[in-house]
């Protein structure tokens, strides 16, 4: 192999890979970003949603829920809550927070004011309109 | 040893493996959680638990990270440190900032936390691994900007390697992907499309040019052969790391609102990315079984071949089978995505970490290698602590395959919780071999005070 292939085309064959995939890269990006709004519902995102982002991200709520599928799976996936269970549902599973059965996984109170609250549901209901291509599988996420 | 500031190498890896025993005990603490609810709450809830058990990930790497290329820039160059002092200085500020974050989470709610560090001014937190608060992740890009000066000072008077050139890019790109932590987008698809460059260009690429120059160290010095033939080696292997690497992004954008032209992408590249992690495990045997030299350092050669074969099955084969757009439609969001990130990020970085440590340590104390005695129980650990981590992600597996079946593919689908309680079983298993990591864990403490006892019996006997 030492006569087939030499350090030095190793060396080339690097450089070439790295430039190559990091341009393929670039311009995927760019075309990425540049078309998301065909599909990220912006027009929708309001100042309220903004904050509700701001409210989901300050109390950690993807420490213990998924969103779109990343974030933890000890709880469930958030992106179509607010398909799966509407808006009222969801406000009063939050305020009744937390369960008092015993042995079952509980999620702490946020003690969230309404103004927050309102914000919070505003943010699910705009990332339940995202355009994931047809994904979760089923409504139960 | 053959350069006294390769000394500093030390309390970082200390630090590392200190780290190590407490992202263990978290992962038994949330362990437990997915069975018994009630354990611990409300003082230490899941969410809070599960920031401080991958923070400890990433920090226990970092300190491995930096304490290894300490270590190896030094011997590669040929050269003292260019500042020992500021490795000391920065080994204590990065870990008093670490504690500090680390108790912050224990002790605050979250959300004060946010508060009083002003994430409003610039909301960088509550995203998975850039849980921190702003001022934190400030320190760090300082210590690794710091770190990198004076890494790069020592490369650039002494002799010039291949391996230092490679590892040197790898952390600058660790660094550089460091920054984006600091950009949040109020759109939540750009934030995600964003925060995939940081983590996926991280552990799927810019890592590796960490991890791949370390693995070549230490075969270099467990054979003594020819640099020129692992050099070469290097290359390719980091070639085909970006090549695949890169572009396999696309894996994580199929289902977040990115274009769908994507799935084809992501589905391609990924394809490619268990062959360079295969190189690496060929490249290793071949290497380790060519050479006649016999190091008297056993158990480096475990972890070196264990390193190359965990990395190959945790971070290549499992990432590889869930990646095929198809297939991820299915396994997305559920707990096979948890099997397959801890056998990766045990297998490619923590491994490589204890790989560099069982190397170096000894000739840190100013031995070539431990006792026979002390190495016994070494690989003792490895064997314990890699089993226990193989069938911890059987287990999880196992979790995730019925998820995805009673949850999204049969007929009838149910709702998360009450697939979550059919699942029981299998997470009381995964919780076992958690307690063998643990045993594997306490089995390589031993191990080093093993070897101790009997080097201090060696001076008193002559």
């Amino acid at each position: 192999m030492n006569k087939v292939f030499t350090k030095n085309q190793a060396r080339k064959f690097y450089y070439s890979s790295a430039v190559f995939s990091f341009l393929v890269f670039f311009l995927l990006s760019f075309d990425s970003i540049y078309s998301l709004h065909e599909r990220d519902n912006r027009e929708n995102l309001t100042p309220l949603v903004a904050q509700g982002k701001i409210v989901w991200e300050e109390n950690h709520c993807i420490g213990c829920h998924s969103l779109l599928g990343e974030g933890a799976y000890y709880a469930p996936e958030l992106g179509n809550v607010y398909k799966r269970r509407g808006s009222e549902y969801t406000k009063a599973w939050i305020k009744m927070m937390p369960t008092n059965i015993p042995g079952r996984r509980k999620m702490p109170n946020f003690e969230f004011s309404k103004e927050e609250l309102e914000a919070l549901i505003a943010f699910l209901k705009w990332t339940s309109e995202i355009n994931t291509a047809r994904w979760p599988p089923t409504i139960e996420g | 040893m053959q350069y006294s500031s390769q000394a500093v190498a030390k309390p970082y890896f200390i630090t590392a493996i200190a780290l190590f025993a407490f992202q263990i005990l978290f992962g038994l603490i949330i362990g437990l959680q997915y069975m018994l609810g009630d354990f611990l709450f409300p003082i230490l809830p899941f969410g809070i638990a599960k920031i401080i058990h991958i923070n400890l990930l990433i920090i226990l790497i970092l300190f491995g990270f930096m304490g290894a290329s300490y270590y190896i820039v030094i011997e590669e160059a040929e050269q003292e440190l260019h500042n020992p002092k500021l490795a000391i200085i920065l080994f204590w500020i990065f870990l008093i900032t670490s504690i500090l974050s680390l108790l912050s989470y224990l002790f605050i709610s979250y959300a004060t936390l946010a508060k009083i560090t002003g994430n409003y001014l610039q909301p960088t937190m509550g995203r998975e691994f850039m849980e921190q608060p702003t001022i934190i992740k400030l320190s760090f890009v300082m210590v690794l900007g710091a770190f990198l000066y004076n890494i790069g000072m020592t490369i650039q008077k002494g002799r010039k390697t291949t391996i230092n050139t490679i590892l040197f890019t790898g952390l600058i790109g660790l660094t550089l992907l460091f920054l984006l932590t600091f950009y949040n987008s109020k759109n939540l698809v750009l934030d995600k499309f964003v925060w995939w460059w940081f983590v996926h260009l991280s552990f799927e690429a810019l890592w590796l040019l960490i991890m791949v120059p370390l693995l070549a160290f230490v075969l270099l010095k467990l054979t003594n052969i020819n640099r020129e033939g692992i050099e070469k080696w290097l290359y390719l292997i980091i070639a085909l790391v970006l090549l695949s690497g890169v572009i396999s992004i696309g894996h994580h954008y199929f289902w977040i609102g990115a274009p769908e032209y994507w799935q084809w992408w992501g589905t391609i590249f990924s394809l490619i990315e268990p062959i360079p992690l295969l190189m690496i495990t060929l490249f290793a045997f071949k290497i380790l079984n060519s050479s006649r030299h016999q190091h008297p350092n056993k158990a480096a050669r475990f972890w070196v071949l264990g390193t190359a074969v965990m990395a190959f099955l945790g971070a290549g084969v499992l990432g590889f089978l869930q990646s095929p757009a198809p297939l991820n439609y299915y396994t997305h969001g559920t707990q096979i995505t948890v099997a397959h990130s801890h056998l990766a990020f045990y297998g490619t970085y923590v491994m490589i970490v204890l790989t560099m440590i069982s190397y170096a340590m000894p000739l840190l104390q100013g031995r070539a290698a431990n006792s026979k005695r002390s190495q016994k129980w070494e690989i003792w650990s490895f064997w314990l602590m890699n089993i226990s981590m193989i069938l911890m992600t059987l287990f999880i597996g196992a979790v995730g395959i019925l998820q995805v079946y009673l949850q999204r593919f049969s007929e009838t689908p149910l709702p998360f919780m009450m697939v979550q309680e059919k699942l029981i079983v299998f997470n009381w298993l995964r919780e076992f071999t958690g307690v063998i990591l643990l045993i594997g864990f306490v089995t390589y403490i031993i191990s080093f005070f093993v070897a101790a006892k009997d080097m201090e019996s060696i001076q008193k006997n002559s």
